[in-house]
């Protein structure tokens, strides 16, 4: 580089940081954690796209969030732990206040981040994915797992492998499967298996395959030799659509594979071409498809050209959950307004919000979101507000919902969430907060 | 000009066995390491302490412990992964188990039990050579990740096999802050240069020198290879030990077998190729190089005010990084600490080269 380009960078850099503290007073930052390129750029890319379209949307349409205009910095981490934590360090003290949440999207950057949010003071947003036990807020002031956990997730998915299977009893002697990504991602439904094959007596068998999820032979090997009466797919990025392949290719019934809400998008069945018909997964609340939110999405972004995919890609099941993920914070920022003022909020604002955050059907309709989600309450003691689900197949062309709404049963899951919350606690050596005494 | 040796008179052996026998180079060394521990803490952001600073100070410790055995010894290595790895779970196995422990002795244990695991790994080192020592230590990499991943004793039967680092503290002080946990990271890498650089001027360091040079020979001048090659290996494994601990307790505070995989081996081994075998200064370099300049990189565009998308900026990355990692290595393939000590010699007769 030559010292003339040099010298206009530094300008140009200089004359950036001179306009900033104009703008500055009005404005609330988010950081966005993504992966746009590596092993899990499929799955990345759509979510990514949603998350700065709702953001752009709100910006265009409404002026921001009630005149607190967003702005936020994308930083590609390629799934990677410490180029996350990197990014998490880089972005989180931009803007006038701070990050006002981060949303990792990736279980083992939110392990690592879960140490850092309280010297921080910023909330980590883990919509349908993280720390399961942390949907106990008395130990985990800062981690707001909404909508579900993994083992919500892994409740359900044996609630309806029971409704498949004449009910709860049906269960007794059956052969389940898990197929999960090697990580604490994949990991963390074991835990919860292992427990319900005790208390249902099903047989539980976990197969594990190794980043990145290419290599799947062995494990299928396996899974036609003891057939399994249901295999339960726990994977991210290329994994999914290899597994589909793989099951198709010894010839497992598809109808009889259930995904988590993180292996049931286009790119994990597209790949696999007619192999992936009857393949299900549960879903995060939302399917495919569009609603009213989306036609503003179009209007306001894409009708401007600054939209972040492919105006066809819109109403895409991780595009949605993409505009899911960014509609909560900036309810969260909405909720934190109503209490602290129409400015610049900080994290730690930012945290009562989204602890105090509830979202009615009145307010659904009211953002073009009926039918998209259902009602949840978060409160102290609950950090996951609502803990529902249905399932969807693919018919070979698209999505389609063949299974009623279930919800986790917090009977079973309860108490683990207060063993495995207290053990941590022990191990940090951190006091629980008494949430009976919170406002 | 300013870097000129004349009338530096050595005039007893005290003097000329100095780590640093130029005046020039001991007073910059020691200039560095005082404003390190004094200027840097004041002026740096957090972000630059705890993302750049701390991550390159542990895996220049790391690249110092793995170039006694590869630069020093000649003994190559792909297990370092697995022996930062072993570091790592040691050290939460101790703090969990044996509560009350000084966090320094958690280290030293650390290191210690990567010791034991590296002499035992070191052990077809006095048969093998070359590239088919290579593959034998590879088989460390991959035993000791399938045994952190699968045998649920070593991350105290964590339900997601990801274990978190206890609080930090030593004699009472609390270690939360950036600027606290620099000051520990900077104390144990400068304690930890100081060690390598007297050890491989020692009688131990110039007897794996012989065995790298020529082994036959070394035996013959009356260098037994068993001592030889398995210290290298526990001294290696020992340090690359401790800054696996680090790496897991003071940067990441949680982790799970993955961090320690083998590109992490590859990176390390990377870093003391480019930065320069055989050169405690060549670690530093090397990990400056491997480790800062694709986050430099993936800044670089939004620092000259160039806006691009993210996904083009890190394939830029990726390639730029590339290409100048073959361009170092065809400018100079001893590494960037050959680089500098070209420098050096050139500054020492300026202005007048023959």
């Amino acid at each position: 580089m030559d010292l003339r380009k040099l010298g206009l960078g530094a300008a140009a850099l200089a004359a950036g940081l001179a306009a900033l503290p104009a703008l500055a007073q009005n404005e609330q930052f988010i950081p966005l954690l993504s992966y746009r390129t590596g092993a899990y750029a499929p799955n990345g890319i759509p979510y990514a796209n949603g998350v700065a379209d709702y953001y752009n949307m709100i910006n265009e349409r409404d002026g921001g969030i009630n005149g607190v205009r967003i702005v936020f910095e994308e930083c590609e981490f390629g799934y990677a732990t410490d180029r996350g934590v990197e990014c998490y360090d880089r972005l989180k003290g931009k803007g006038p206040t701070g990050a006002a949440f981060v949303n990792p999207l990736s279980t083992g950057v939110t392990f690592a981040l879960t140490d850092k949010a309280p010297v921080d003071k910023i909330p980590i947003i883990t919509m349908g994915y993280g720390r399961s036990e942390s949907a106990d807020g008395s130990v985990f002031p800062w981690n707001f797992p909404l909508l579900g956990t993994y083992w919500s997730a892994a409740d359900m998915a044996v609630q309806h492998v029971a409704s498949k299977s004449g009910g709860r009893a049906g269960l007794k002697g059956k052969k389940i499967f898990l197929v999960y990504h090697d990580s604490p991602y994949g990991k963390e439904p074991i835990a919860l298996l292992e427990n319900y094959a005790k208390l249902d007596g099903f047989q539980f068998t976990a197969l594990p395959v190794a980043h990145p999820g290419t290599e799947q032979k062995s494990t299928w090997l396996q899974i036609r030799q003891q057939r399994p009466d249901w295999v339960l797919l726990w994977g991210w990025g290329i994994m999914n659509s290899t597994s589909i392949k793989e099951a198709a290719a010894v010839n497992y019934p598809r109808d009889k594979m259930i995904g988590v809400w993180w292996s049931g998008a286009e790119p994990d069945v597209v790949p696999a071409e007619a192999g992936a018909k009857g393949y299900n997964s549960l879903t995060l609340q939302h399917g495919a498809g569009t609603y009213p939110v989306h036609g503003d999405i179009v209007k306001h972004v894409y009708d401007k050209g600054k939209g972040a995919g492919k105006k066809e890609d819109i109403g895409q099941v991780l595009y949605n959950r993409g505009v899911m993920n960014a509609m909560l914070g900036v309810e969260a920022i909405r909720k934190a307004q109503s209490r602290y003022g129409n400015k610049s909020l900080t994290g730690e604002q930012v945290r009562w919000g989204l602890e105090n955050l509830s979202i009615d059907n009145t307010r659904i309709a009211a953002m073009g979101m009926d039918g998209f989600m259902q009602p949840l309450r978060i409160s102290c003691a609950d950090h996951e507000g609502v803990r529902r689900a249905r399932v969807h197949q693919w018919n070979g062309k698209a999505w389609e919902f063949v299974s009623s709404w279930y919800e986790a049963d917090m009977s079973r899951i309860g108490p683990m969430y207060k063993e495995a919350a207290t053990k941590y606690a022990a191990e940090k050596r951190i006091a629980a907060r008494d949430c009976s005494k919170e406002s | 000009m300013l870097y000129r040796e004349a009338g530096q008179f050595k005039t007893n052996y005290q003097s000329d066995q100095q780590v640093f026998p130029i005046t020039q180079d001991r007073w910059s060394v020691l200039a560095i390491v005082v404003a390190a521990f004094t200027l840097v803490p004041y002026f740096a952001s957090d972000y630059l302490i705890i993302s750049i600073l701390n991550p390159f100070l542990i895996l220049a410790i790391a690249a110092i412990g793995l170039n006694f055995l590869v630069g020093y010894c000649g003994q190559i290595s792909l297990g370092s992964g697995a022996f930062m790895a072993i570091g790592a779970y040691a050290a939460y196995n101790f703090a969990t188990r044996v509560p009350g422990l000084n966090l320094l002795i958690i280290f030293i244990l650390a290191g210690g039990t990567s010791a034991l695991v590296g002499i035992l790994f070191g052990i077809p080192s006095l048969r093998i050579k070359g590239f088919y020592l290579a593959v034998a230590t590879l088989a460390a990499q991959f035993l000791f990740e399938w045994m952190f991943l699968r045998v649920k004793w070593f991350t105290n039967y964590s339900p997601s096999g990801s274990v978190v680092a206890p609080p930090l503290e030593i004699f009472g002080l609390s270690i939360t802050t950036p600027g606290a946990k620099y000051y520990l990271v900077l104390s144990i890498a400068v304690v930890v240069a100081l060690i390598a650089k007297n050890l491989t001027r020692g009688h131990i360091g110039r007897s794996w020198m012989a065995i790298r040079d020529m082994d036959i020979a070394a035996e013959i001048i009356g260098i037994r290879p068993l001592q030889a090659k398995l210290s290298a290996f526990a001294v290696s494994s020992f340090f690359i030990g401790i800054a696996g601990a680090l790496w897991a307790f003071v940067f990441l505070g949680s982790w799970e077998p993955l961090a320690f995989d083998i590109n992490r081996s590859f990176q390390l081994l990377f870093m003391i190729i480019i930065g320069g075998l055989g050169s405690i200064l060549g670690c530093f370099l090397g990990a400056a190089f491997i480790m800062i300049l694709p986050i430099f990189l993936n800044q670089a565009p939004a620092l000259f005010g160039i806006r691009l998308s993210t996904e083009t900026v890190s394939h830029l990355e990726f390639i730029i990084f590339g290409v100048l990692i073959v361009f170092f290595l065809i400018a100079e393939p001893h590494g960037l600490a050959r680089l500098w000590s070209i420098g050096k010699e050139k500054l020492r007769i300026w202005p007048f080269p023959h």
